[in-house]
């Protein structure tokens, strides 16, 4: 355990040298900009387009970060050499693996925190001095705790893009990991054409392979809560849960398999 | 050190250049205003395939393209000297310059449907009469009944639908019915069953506008609609001002024989306090024939082509 942590903590510390952070300023950037420009742009929907723009930015900035962090996490260490006096240390090859999912996961999550705290000082502002009339018109408050709910939702599906970058980079290079990785985060919000796949096809064995990719690949469309939280619109608590249980399987499942494929991986 | 500024002040300057060159450009070929308008994508399942898990900022996108367009194309129409008064009715065919309005409304509105002020609002910008608007009463009563299938609990967009029809179409039989379903929905306030038999019963009425237009006042979120609102009720206001001195004019030409020459013959008869002003304080005009009107210089002119009483008897232009 001690080791996940010193590799998590490397990692975490890597990524800071690497400049990663650097990304808030440029979200504080987009934030404030955009809420000076869309207050003159949106007639009274600026608390509302803030909210969809700060929500979509978390998710797109913590997007590139587990992308192309997730795919240098394991090939880095080999093209430099570095995993070679990694693995003459007591560090099982599990747990480096393990050791560098938790570390990007720090840093996502670190950046997700500082982007959502950021996004509520843009609220705050937008909200201030606010009548009460136009207040009443907006379908959910400005400071709307429920924000957090998709948050939380956008960072548990960016911890399972890390886990797919992370899988993809244990036995294939930076550019295919990032493509891969990619093409699953698109098809992953598509599933729901794969499920209705008949509708479209005639032949039923296209269908049935469309139906199992559609439970095999993951399905990012039901971290999107964003809409609904916008709107107002309540999110069941057992929604939360069982989406957030779905993602640990699958993640937990990317890890085994990332560890067995890294165990075996041979580096001479 | 002295390079680094060296290499600053060399890319500030080629800079400096492009911009140059670029507003020389512009000034020589300047764009021509159809380039701006135009909408490459009109399907929103293409684009709502394209934004992926964004589709709700892509509205929001094509609201603030729909903003633009509006009141882009507004200003221009109003800076033109040519512009035609608004038609009595709003129902008559218009001019395509508002074409892309629905358009953009439609898309907003397919990429999020429960974009409240895009509909409500989307729905004003289309009835508005040309060239305040699109003059599209009925694309602005589709894209309202497309946020009643997407919301039916919405019982704002039935009331905005019901407005639609007394206000711009004045199918009163229509507006009543809408006004009937937005009542019917709970949490609806109580006036509107009342509006919805005042309206099947006597179709317009001005206190019936009234009460709509400071309905819309009152929930107004913007500065723009409650403007606007406010615009109306002073119209309104004019409207009854007009109602009663004429009232004092014709009592004077049943006693004089002949219409009074201005608003001093009426002061010196005792018939009104001093020239009659109207709620912007402009001074009303009285024409040779004896009729009062709105002065063209105010700022509420014109008046609206306003909701008749079912029944009543053409109403003269004021």
């Amino acid at each position: 355990m001690r080791a996940v942590v010193a590799i998590a903590v490397n990692v975490f510390r890597e990524s800071v040298r690497d400049k990663v952070l650097y990304n808030l300023v440029l979200f504080a950037v987009v934030m404030i900009g955009a809420s000076y420009l869309i207050g003159q742009l949106t007639a009274g929907q600026d608390v509302k387009i803030i909210k969809d723009l700060g929500l979509a930015a978390i998710s797109v900035f913590g997007l590139f970060i587990a992308v192309f962090i997730g795919i240098g996490l394991v090939s880095k260490e080999v093209d430099r050499r570095s995993i070679y006096s990694l693995l003459a240390k007591p560090i099982h090859r599990p747990q480096f693996v393990l050791g560098k999912y938790c570390g990007l996961t720090l840093t996502l999550a670190v950046n997700v925190a500082v982007m959502a705290a950021a996004l509520y000082a843009v609220l705050f502002y937008m909200s201030w001095g606010v009548s009460a009339t136009t207040a009443q018109s907006w379908d959910a408050p400005a400071l709307d705790p429920a924000l957090l709910e998709a948050v939380a939702l956008i960072f548990v599906e960016l911890m399972l893009v890390t886990a797919i970058a992370l899988f993809f980079s244990t036995f294939s290079t930076p550019m295919l990991s990032a493509a891969f990785t990619f093409g699953l985060f698109i098809v992953g919000h598509f599933s729901s054409d794969l499920r209705n796949f008949q509708d479209a096809v005639d032949s039923p064995a296209a269908a049935r392979v469309a139906r199992g990719l559609y439970w095999v690949l993951p399905n990012l469309a039901q971290f999107d809560i964003k809409a609904d939280v916008v709107h107002g619109q309540p999110v069941p608590v057992g929604y939360m849960a069982v989406t957030v249980g779905y993602a640990a399987c699958y993640i937990a499942m990317l890890l085994v398999i990332s560890m067995f494929v890294f165990a075996r991986r041979d580096f001479k | 050190m002295s390079r680094a500024i060296g290499i600053i002040v060399v890319a500030l300057s080629l800079l400096a250049c492009a911009v140059q060159l670029q507003a020389t450009r512009e000034r020589l070929f300047p764009p021509s205003a159809g380039d701006a308008d135009a909408m490459y994508l009109r399907s929103a399942e293409t684009l709502r395939r394209l934004s992926g898990a964004y589709t709700v900022l892509a509205a929001d996108g094509y609201w603030i393209r729909a903003l633009q367009y509006y009141g882009g194309t507004k200003q221009r129409l109003q800076a033109q000297t040519w512009v035609p008064e608004p038609p009595p009715m709003l129902a008559v065919p218009t001019s395509d310059d508002f074409s892309l309005l629905y358009p953009m409304l439609d898309l907003a509105t397919s990429l999020d449907p429960r974009f409240t002020i895009a509909y409500r609002f989307g729905a004003v910008f289309l009835a508005e009469a040309y060239p305040r608007g699109a003059g599209r009463p009925d694309l602005a009563v589709a894209l309202l009944e497309k946020g009643v299938r997407a919301q039916p609990d919405k019982w704002e967009y039935m009331e905005d639908i019901g407005f639609v029809h007394y206000w711009y179409v004045h199918n009163y039989r229509a507006a009543a019915g809408w006004f009937q379903k937005a009542g019917e929905v709970p949490g609806a306030p109580w006036w509107l069953r009342s509006l919805a038999a005042t309206t099947l019963a006597q179709g317009g009425d001005r206190q019936s506008s009234r009460v709509m237009w400071e309905a819309i006042r009152q929930s107004a979120a913007i500065d723009w609609l409650r403007q606007d609102a406010e615009r109306r009720l002073l119209q309104l206001k004019a409207l009854d001002d007009i109602d009663n001195l004429q009232q004092g004019v014709d009592a004077f030409v049943r006693t004089a024989g002949h219409p009074p020459a201005d608003w001093l013959t009426l002061v010196r008869a005792r018939m009104v306090a001093g020239i009659p002003l109207d709620p912007t304080r402009q001074p009303y005009e009285l024409t040779a024939q004896g009729r009062v009107r709105l002065a063209a210089s105010s700022p509420l002119a014109p008046l609206p082509e306003e909701p008749r009483q079912i029944g009543a008897p053409e109403a003269p232009p004021h």
